[in-house]
C-alpha cells in the first residue's frame, strides 16, 4: 500500500480560516480599470512603436516575424553626393510599414533583430478595436506610439557599456 | 392575534405562498451577492462586481437572472425530456417546502407544524430526488456520475444532520420549531437569563455537526465532489442551460438560506429577542433578528466554503460514517443523560 500523506491537522484548518479572514479585511489589490488606470512599468511590452527615420527598409524584422504580420514596402531614391565629385548616394525610403496586431503574438523578435534601432517596445496598451481589420496599424500610427516610449534607464554605476 | 386580519383562509394562504415564493430567489440573491460575489472576492484580494446597478454591483445577480432567462433552452437529444424538464423544479420545491415551517415571528409562519423539525429535514432530503432525476435524464456520463455521487453524499450526510438536531429536540422537549424558539427564549444559562439559552452553547457539538452536514447537503466545498468542475464539469448540472440552470442556482442558494435559517432557529434562538414577549413587536423585530442570525450562520458556511480544498470521494464518505455519525450518537447519549439527570 502506498504511503498516504499525513492526515490534515485541525490547527492547520483553523489557520486556513484565519488566512482567508485576514485577506478579506486587508482590501483589494486590483485596479478598477475603466475608472482608474494602471500605470504600466516603463519597459512593459504593450505595443511596438516605429521610429521611421531610423528604418532602412532592410526587411529583417518582416523576415524574422514568426506570424508574418509585418508588411513593408519601400523604394530607393538617388541623393546628391556628400562630397564634391563623389558618387550619387542611394537611400531607401519607407512607403509602407504595417503591423497587423490581430496576428502579432508580441514575441518581440522584430525589436530584437532591428539593427538600426527603429523598433521599440511601448507600454501603451489601450488600442483595442471593435473590428478586427482595424488592428492593422500603419506607420503613422506606429510613429505616434513612439512618443509613449520611455527613455532607457541610465546604466548602473560601473556597468559595462558595450561600445568602447 | 396581532395580525389577525378579517380575510378568508384562502387569501391568507395565497399571501403566505407568494411571500415564501418570493423569499427563495430573494434569499438566493442575498446570499449569492453578499457571499459568493463579494465576500469571496475580498477573500481573494479582489472587489467583485462594482458597476451593475451603481452601488458595488448590487444588480449583478438580477442581471445574471435576466441573462439566463433570455438563453436558449437546450435539451440533449437523448434526454428523458419530461424528467429533464421537471428535475430543477423538484429541487426548488424541496427548498420551498422547508420554508413553510420556518418561523420568522410568533405569527409569521406559514404552518406551525408540531413535527416541524422532522418535516423540514424530511422535505429537504427531497432535493436528492431532483438531483438524481437531473443526472439520469441528462443522458450524460458526467451528469450521471455527479448525480450518483450527490445521491451517496446527500444520503450519508442526512444522518449526522438528523442526529445533530435530535440533541436540540431532546433539550427543548418539542419538535415544533416555534416550541424550540420559545424554549430557547425562556431558558437561562446557570440561572442567568440575559440572553435566554441559545442551544449553541449546550449543543456546540450539535451545532458544528449541523453546519458540517449542511455544508455537505448543499454540496459546497469541501464537500463539492458531486459538482467537481475539474473532473465532472458541473456534475448533474452539466446539460442544463438558461432558466433551468437558473432554477438549480436558486435552489442551491435558496437551500443554503433555508439551512442557515434552520440552524439559526435551532441553535441561535430564531426570531426571538429575550425579554420581549407578548408586545406585538415580535412580528416586526422577528424577521430582522432572524435575518441577522441567518447571515451570521451563512457567513460561517461560506467562510468554510471559500477556504478549504475539496475532499476526495472516499475521505468524504469516511468523514460522515466514521466520524460525524459516532459523534452525533455520543452527543445524543450525553444530552439525554444530562436531561434525565437534571
Amino acid at each position: 500500500m502506498p504511503k498516504l500523506p499525513k492526515k490534515p491537522k485541525a490547527p492547520g484548518l483553523i489557520g486556513g480560516l484565519g488566512v482567508t479572514f485576514k485577506t478579506m479585511l486587508r482590501g483589494a489589490v486590483t485596479v478598477q480599470y475603466p475608472h482608474e488606470r494602471e500605470d504600466p512599468p516603463p519597459r512593459a511590452r504593450g505595443v511596438i512603436a516605429l521610429k521611421e527615420e531610423n528604418c532602412t527598409v532592410c526587411m529583417l524584422c518582416a523576415r524574422q516575424c514568426p506570424d508574418w504580420c509585418i508588411y513593408i514596402e519601400g523604394h530607393k531614391e538617388k541623393r546628391p553626393p556628400r562630397r564634391e565629385g563623389g558618387r550619387e548616394r542611394t537611400v531607401s525610403l519607407l512607403d509602407r510599414f504595417d503591423i497587423d496586431y490581430a496576428l502579432c503574438m508580441y514575441c518581440g523578435i522584430c525589436v530584437e533583430v532591428c539593427p538600426f534601432d527603429a523598433l521599440f517596445w511601448s507600454p501603451e496598451y489601450e488600442y483595442s478595436e471593435s473590428n478586427i481589420a482595424d488592428l492593422l496599424h500603419d506607420k503613422e500610427k506606429l510613429g505616434e506610439w513612439m512618443e509613449t516610449v520611455h527613455e532607457p534607464e541610465p546604466l548602473e554605476v560601473g556597468a559595462e557599456t558595450g561600445k568602447k | 392575534m396581532w395580525l389577525a386580519l378579517d380575510v378568508g383562509w384562502g387569501t391568507i394562504l395565497a399571501i403566505k405562498t407568494i411571500v415564501v415564493l418570493a423569499i427563495i430567489p430573494l434569499g438566493a440573491i442575498i446570499l449569492g451577492y453578499t457571499f459568493l460575489l463579494k465576500m469571496m472576492a475580498h477573500m481573494q484580494s479582489r472587489l467583485g462586481p462594482m458597476d451593475p446597478g451603481g452601488f458595488h454591483g448590487w444588480f449583478q445577480l438580477f442581471g445574471d437572472g435576466i441573462k439566463f432567462i433570455q438563453k436558449e433552452d437546450v435539451m440533449p437529444a437523448k434526454a428523458d425530456r419530461r424528467i429533464f424538464a421537471i428535475a430543477p423544479a423538484v429541487v426548488v420545491i424541496s427548498t420551498f417546502l422547508v420554508f413553510l415551517v420556518l418561523p420568522t415571528g410568533p405569527d409569521l409562519v406559514v404552518s406551525n407544524l408540531d413535527v416541524g423539525v422532522f418535516y423540514a429535514l424530511a422535505v429537504s432530503s427531497l432535493a436528492v430526488v431532483g438531483v438524481l432525476m437531473a443526472g439520469w435524464a441528462s443522458a450524460n456520463k458526467f451528469a450521471l456520475l455527479g448525480a450518483l455521487r450527490a445521491g451517496a453524499q446527500l444520503i450519508a450526510y442526512e444522518l449526522p444532520l438528523l442526529l445533530a438536531v435530535v440533541g436540540v429536540v431532546v433539550m427543548a422537549g418539542t419538535m415544533s420549531l416555534q416550541g424550540i424558539v420559545k424554549a430557547q427564549q425562556t431558558g437561562s444559562i446557570f440561572g442567568w437569563d440575559g440572553i435566554g439559552l441559545p442551544y449553541v452553547f449546550p449543543q456546540i457539538i450539535g451545532f458544528v455537526l449541523f453546519l458540517v452536514a449542511a455544508q455537505a447537503e448543499l454540496t459546497q466545498t469541501p464537500f463539492d465532489m458531486p459538482v467537481a468542475e475539474s473532473e465532472l464539469v458541473a456534475g448533474y448540472m452539466v446539460e442544463y442551460t438558461g432558466f433551468r440552470f437558473l432554477f438549480f442556482f436558486i435552489g442551491e442558494f435558496g437551500t443554503a438560506f433555508a439551512f442557515a435559517g434552520l440552524a439559526a432557529t435551532l441553535f441561535l434562538g430564531g426570531w426571538a429577542v429575550p425579554h420581549i414577549t407578548d408586545t406585538g413587536w415580535e412580528n416586526v423585530l422577528g424577521p430582522i433578528v432572524l435575518l441577522t442570525k441567518v447571515m451570521l450562520v451563512a457567513f460561517l458556511m461560506f467562510w468554510v466554503r471559500f477556504t478549504y480544498p475539496r475532499l476526495r470521494e472516499d475521505q468524504l464518505q469516511a468523514v460522515a460514517w466514521k466520524f460525524l455519525i459516532p459523534i452525533g450518537l455520543a452527543n445524543i447519549l450525553i444530552t439525554g443523560a444530562l436531561k434525565v439527570a437534571f
